[in-house]
């Protein structure tokens, strides 16, 4: 803890740590100097010249954002001069805007009206004539209008420090700067859309969110984002039933302000016009729509039919949909359709980390702890890629604390940028380079392990006996795929575990396994895509798809239920750190119904219901916390914010099954299946990839595999 | 830059070797008392050197006038860091030509003084950092520190004596602004040349965040005669704290136009009269900007004054550069504070709001004022505008901007007024101010 200082600001004396610059002290104070280039957690800039204060035995006006408080200080806010600083500071501003409110994006939450409107003067005195520049577009996400661009810098830096991409600069001098994109006139970045959104005006604007509405005309759905495993929260802007904007400029969540292109765009598959609306049932070799209830009944007939020991009932569940509905899946599959026939895509073998850390001092890392802990390890995957918040995360911990990061991977990745040491190893190969690290690892107060799909199985053991015999606190991190894949595992969807990772005791088919065999009765598909590998098997099998679109799976439905999306329901979801988020429901569908209901749907045409309970998402989370180990959280709290799971203590009763995890190695623009009906992804997949384009990207693909073996210091 | 006639009243002790054949040269410099000084440092201690630069009274000859001795002695003497010396010769200020001739006609006197400075602070590596205009003093420049590299001046070995220095020249691309110090360290470690916060001073952090020693190449100069002949000697040169002699660059209305190494505080109105040989065409004086465009104008009443940093400042002007551009009767101070502005306009490196936009703001009214389409409140505005620059600026462009035009529209009013009255401006069939 540093020491308190103690210094008064209009009068009030406050005590703060040593070196706390007063602009941050006086909003713990609840006093606000008001700012545009001053950005928490990006460099100091001191550019925009609005957070000028008087300091006692000082002759000029200071500016607050890069003084830091000292012993006895004297600070004064409320003075005229001050006033008088600001409202002729904004008075400049507003020269060269083109104050064209009315039609731009930002109005209504913008920071120069915002300003203007508190600290500005009603009239102008400037009758000269405006600098007009054009607009630009620079990606299929980022346009640019300069006349509105104030020149604060936050897109810089945020492109620069916070993604490590820098594809913003600036260009031009004096009141004809501009910023400018990294390719001439197009940008060749992430298209997270930082940029956008930590612009204070409207000079950046979305491709996917400009010209659509007035802000105050949305409502805020706070959810988690369904792409990835990073459980990013965002933030939706609604109006009338349609998903419009995400953000999350309120910070909340674990990501604060991050979201990538997925997070921030990627939601507009909800709206895809093939959505699947209406139940569909098979008719002479067609798929036709049909009733709810004439599905559910069908359904129940066959399922009837083909439940029980003797019967092949296979049942894929799915690496998005919520705990709530993997945990009712599988209680509904194991107690009420007897069978232990049910498994998904499994992405990173959490299974042997946990088995093997158990008895050790090793726990699981937090997303926190990527932002907090000092040294990290990073083990075969593209991790700005792969799992852009983590990669968020471990940058602003370089920025802020220096952690130190040592990759091992086989192709260059954006981390060796500022890795201490960056070794080139083949997939599956990378724990060759360890003994070459051991010492560097040591030397280091603590550490975090995060490896993808390449180091599974015995590979783990190997590396969690090295993480331990380091001796510093080590964390680990199994990367896995998508916004749920570790709630699939730590809700039994596999054969071989029950949910919390007890035994189940009995053998089941796999999804390889239900694909190939050549008799199935019945396959009932929840939500993935396991199709997409080649066709299934089994001619003469029922098969019942839930899903939001016609995927491959869901051509060969017999029946096909519309699923609801992620975020058109209530529920939970367990990120890639084992933390627990609410999923909200943003939005009503009609036609659509979420998966939780149609299992409980299924399961009262066949009878079950008073087995299975009631499909409400709290009513079966709060069986989650009394049945499952670890899960023990209560929903309020899940509510307040991300909760780790408790990391499970004592040995896990099986082998995991390593041959069948595979990550998808999703790049920035693809998200499995679900990502094909993205338009925005699409739209900037498409731009890269057309040679005729002014944007066609130089520098190839962003994911292609570089086998060369090279070794960086 | 061809060297104008010297006067009798010059104390020539940094041009001494003005005018001589071949002054660039070594050979020259050599039997001129060249490197002495350099030999003597090599027998001093890192305090005795700063202690003999403290004494001589010299401050800074950029503009800001900070003493030199207390810059060099905020260098730390432990540094994991290389110590760096960095010499400043973007001169840019409008008005101001001086250092180009001291690089032109004595490049030696400036290399020897950066290698008594590295003496000084215990740095091994000098860099030039010359304005992108003055391509060819670059080559006198590289030319000079090849002569001196091949005589042993600087090396790995300099003088025999074991000290390492090497030095380099930097070339400026053009911006006004990359003469302010720290963001000429930003533009010569290859960014945008706009300028640092400080704390943390060059001193402590500059060149690659390094311990560095920045000077205007003027104070470089000065260095090689206070180390060989005490800083007492040329401390007596000048008045109380303002030590030595000084580079005033005469341009404007009078006959004799000129580079003229004057003692400090020498009376402005002698060096119009007395050295510039009087105003042109017999006209009378209206204005001086004592110390580059940067500087208030004072009037032809306020002239009477000695030249030196603290008389300056009392008269609420500055010595800055010791570009003197005076001015006479026939001059539209309107149009020359609209000069002023334009290019200050140009040069606004668009970092902070208050210059980037005041400038340009300043400067298409200044334009409509001049051609006769202003109105009594503008004349409120401009000096409004400025002061709302004045002091609330990242760097020192925004006051260098505000300060000239407010001492304009303030002391010149009535020649405001009289563009009110719809015409052009009254003096443009008189004015001789070249404008570009």
């Amino acid at each position: 803890m540093a020491d308190l200082v103690k210094f008064t600001i209009d009068g009030r004396e406050l005590e703060v740590p040593a070196g706390t610059l007063v602009i941050e002290a006086a909003k713990h104070a609840g006093i606000e100097i008001p700012s545009f280039c001053y950005y928490e957690g990006y460099s100091l800039q001191a550019a925009c010249r609005m957070c000028l204060v008087e300091v006692e035995k000082m002759p000029k006006m200071q500016v607050a954002c890069t003084l830091p408080v000292a012993p006895g200080m004297v600070v004064r806010t409320d003075t005229p001069q001050v006033a008088n600083a600001r409202k002729y500071t904004l008075e400049f501003l507003l020269t060269n805007h083109p104050l064209d409110c009315p039609v731009c994006d930002k109005g209504g939450e913008c920071e120069l009206q915002d300003m203007v409107f508190r600290y500005g003067a009603g009239e102008s005195r400037f009758t000269e004539t405006k600098i007009h520049v054009d607009e630009q577009q620079w990606s299929p996400v980022v346009f640019y209008d300069a006349p509105r661009c104030i020149l604060c810098f936050r897109c810089v830096r945020a492109c620069d420090e916070g993604m490590g991409v820098g594809a913003l600069g600036v260009v031009n001098r004096g009141a004809v700067s501009l910023i400018a994109p990294n390719e001439g006139d197009h940008l060749n970045c992430d298209e997270c859309g930082q940029c956008i959104d930590i612009c204070p005006v409207g000079a950046l604007t979305s491709g996917a969110y400009r010209y659509q509405t007035r802000p105050w005309e949305m409502e805020h759905i706070g959810t988690i984002c369904t792409h990835c495993s990073n459980g990013c929260k965002t933030t939706l802007g609604v109006r009338n039933d349609v998903v419009i904007r995400g953000n999350n400029r309120d910070r909340s969540g674990i990501n604060g302000e991050f979201l990538c292109i997925k997070g921030r765009y990627a939601f507009d598959f909800n709206d895809n016009p093939e959505r699947v609306t209406s139940p569909m049932i098979r008719v002479d070799g067609k798929l036709v729509e049909t009733s709810w209830s004439k599905a559910l009944a069908a359904i129940a007939e066959k399922f009837n039919a083909f439940k029980g020991p003797n019967r092949k009932f296979g049942i894929i569940g799915s690496n998005h949909t919520t705990n709530e509905e993997n945990y009712y899946l599988q209680k509904f599959a194991r107690q009420c359709l007897g069978t232990n026939n049910i498994d998904h895509h499994r992405t990173g073998d959490v299974v042997t980390l946990v088995d093997s850390l158990s008895g050790t001092t090793g726990q699981l890392a937090t997303t926190q702890d990527f932002y907090d802990r000092k040294a990290f390890l990073i083990i075969g995957a593209d991790l700005a890629i792969q799992q852009p918040f983590l990669s968020f995360q471990i940058r602003a911990n370089k920025r802020h604390h220096d952690a130190k990061i040592f990759v091992v991977t086989p192709a260059p990745v954006r981390e060796d940028e500022y890795a201490v040491k960056s070794v080139r190893k083949s997939a599956g190969a990378e724990l060759e380079a360890l003994a070459e690290l051991r010492e560097a690892l040591a030397a280091q107060p603590d550490l975090v392990i995060l490896f993808n799909d390449s180091i599974k199985g015995a590979a783990i053991r190997d590396l969690v006996a090295f993480g331990q015999s380091l001796g510093i606190p080590v964390k680990y991190c199994p990367l896995v795929d998508y916004s749920n894949s570790r709630g699939a595992i730590d809700m039994g969807l596999v054969p071989e575990l029950l949910p919390g990772y007890q035994a189940s005791g009995a053998t089941g088919m796999t999804v390889e396994e239900m694909r190939k065999a050549t008799h199935m009765d019945a396959l009932w598909v929840i939500g993935a895509n396991p199709l997409k590998a080649g066709p299934l098997a089994a001619k003469f099998a029922f098969v019942v798809v839930q899903d939001m679109f016609m995927t491959e799976t869901a051509q060969r439905a017999d029946v096909l239920l519309p699923a609801g999306s992620a975020y058109e329901k209530n529920g939970t979801v367990t990120n890639v750190c084992g933390e627990i988020q609410r999923q909200k429901r943003a939005i009503s569908t009609i036609g659509a119904k979420p998966d939780l209901e149609i299992i409980g749907l299924i399961a009262k045409e066949m009878g079950f219901a008073p087995q299975m309970g009631p499909w409400l998402p709290d009513i079966v989370y709060n069986e989650i916390r009394r049945t499952v180990k670890g899960y023990d959280i209560p929903l309020a709290m899940v509510s307040m914010g991300a909760q780790q799971t408790m990391p499970v203590n004592g040995r896990v009763g099986v082998e995991s099954r390593p041959d069948l995890i595979w990550s998808a190695h999703d790049n920035l623009f693809t998200s499995g299946t679900l990502g094909r009906y993205s338009k925005i992804l699409n739209s900037v997949i498409e731009k890269r990839s057309d040679p005729g384009s002014d944007w066609s990207h130089s520098g190839g693909d962003l994911n292609s595999p570089d086998k060369e073996e090279t070794v960086r210091q | 830059m061809l060297y104008n006639q010297p006067n009798p009243l010059e104390v020539r002790i940094l041009s001494r070797r003005f005018g001589l054949p071949n002054s660039h040269t070594i050979e020259t410099y050599l039997a001129t008392d060249g490197y002495k000084a350099l030999e003597k440092a090599m027998g001093m201690t890192q305090d005795e050197i700063i202690n003999e630069v403290k004494a001589s009274g010299l401050r800074g000859r950029g503009g800001a006038g900070f003493p030199t001795g207390m810059k060099w002695s905020f260098v730390p003497r432990q540094s994991p860091k290389p110590k760096y010396i960095m010499v400043n010769a973007d001169e840019s200020e409008p008005g101001t030509c001086k250092d180009r001739l001291l690089i032109e006609y004595d490049p030696h006197q400036m290399i020897e003084g950066i290698l008594i400075a590295g003496l000084a602070v215990g740095a091994e590596q000098g860099y030039i950092y010359i304005r992108g205009e003055y391509r060819y003093l670059i080559d006198i420049v590289d030319r000079a520190i090849d002569e001196a590299c091949a005589r042993g001046f600087l090396g790995d070995n300099v003088m025999g004596r074991g000290k390492k220095f090497h030095l380099a020249t930097h070339s400026g691309a053009g911006a006004y602004e990359c003469g302010e110090e720290s963001a000429l360290l930003e533009s010569f470690e290859g960014k945008r040349g706009v300028p640092r916060i400080r704390p943390p001073f060059p001193a402590v952090a500059g060149a690659y965040q390094s311990p560095t020693v920045l000077n205007n190449v003027e104070t470089f100069c000065s260095v090689p005669p206070i180390i060989l002949q005490g800083g007492a000697y040329f401390a007596g040169l000048g008045t109380p704290k303002n030590g030595g002699t000084r580079f005033f660059c005469l341009s404007g209305h009078i006959n004799k136009p000129g580079v003229y190494e004057l003692p400090m505080g020498f009376n402005l109105m002698r060096m119009i009269n007395e050295v510039g040989g009087g105003m042109r065409n017999g006209k009378k004086l209206k204005a001086v900007i004592p110390g580059g465009s940067s500087c208030p104008v004072l009037k032809a009443d306020e002239c009477d004054l000695a030249m030196d940093f603290d008389t300056l400042a009392k008269a609420n002007s500055m010595l800055g550069s010791g570009g003197v551009v005076v001015m006479d009767e026939d001059t539209c101070m309107v149009k020359a504070a609209l000069r002023i502005m334009r290019f200050y306009a140009h040069e606004s490196c668009g970092w902070c709001i208050p210059c980037r936009e005041g400038t340009t703001w300043l400067r298409k009214l200044l334009t409509r004022f001049h051609e006769g389409q202003g109105t009594r409140s503008d004349i409120i505005l401009i000096g409004d505008l400025a002061r709302n620059m004045l002091g609330r600026t990242f760097c020192p462009l925004g006051d260098a901007a505000a300060l000239p035009t407010i001492s304009i529209v303030e002391k010149f009013t009535d020649e405001f007024e009289a563009h009110l009255n719809g015409e052009p401006c009254p003096y443009d069939k008189t004015s001789r101010l070249v404008t570009a």
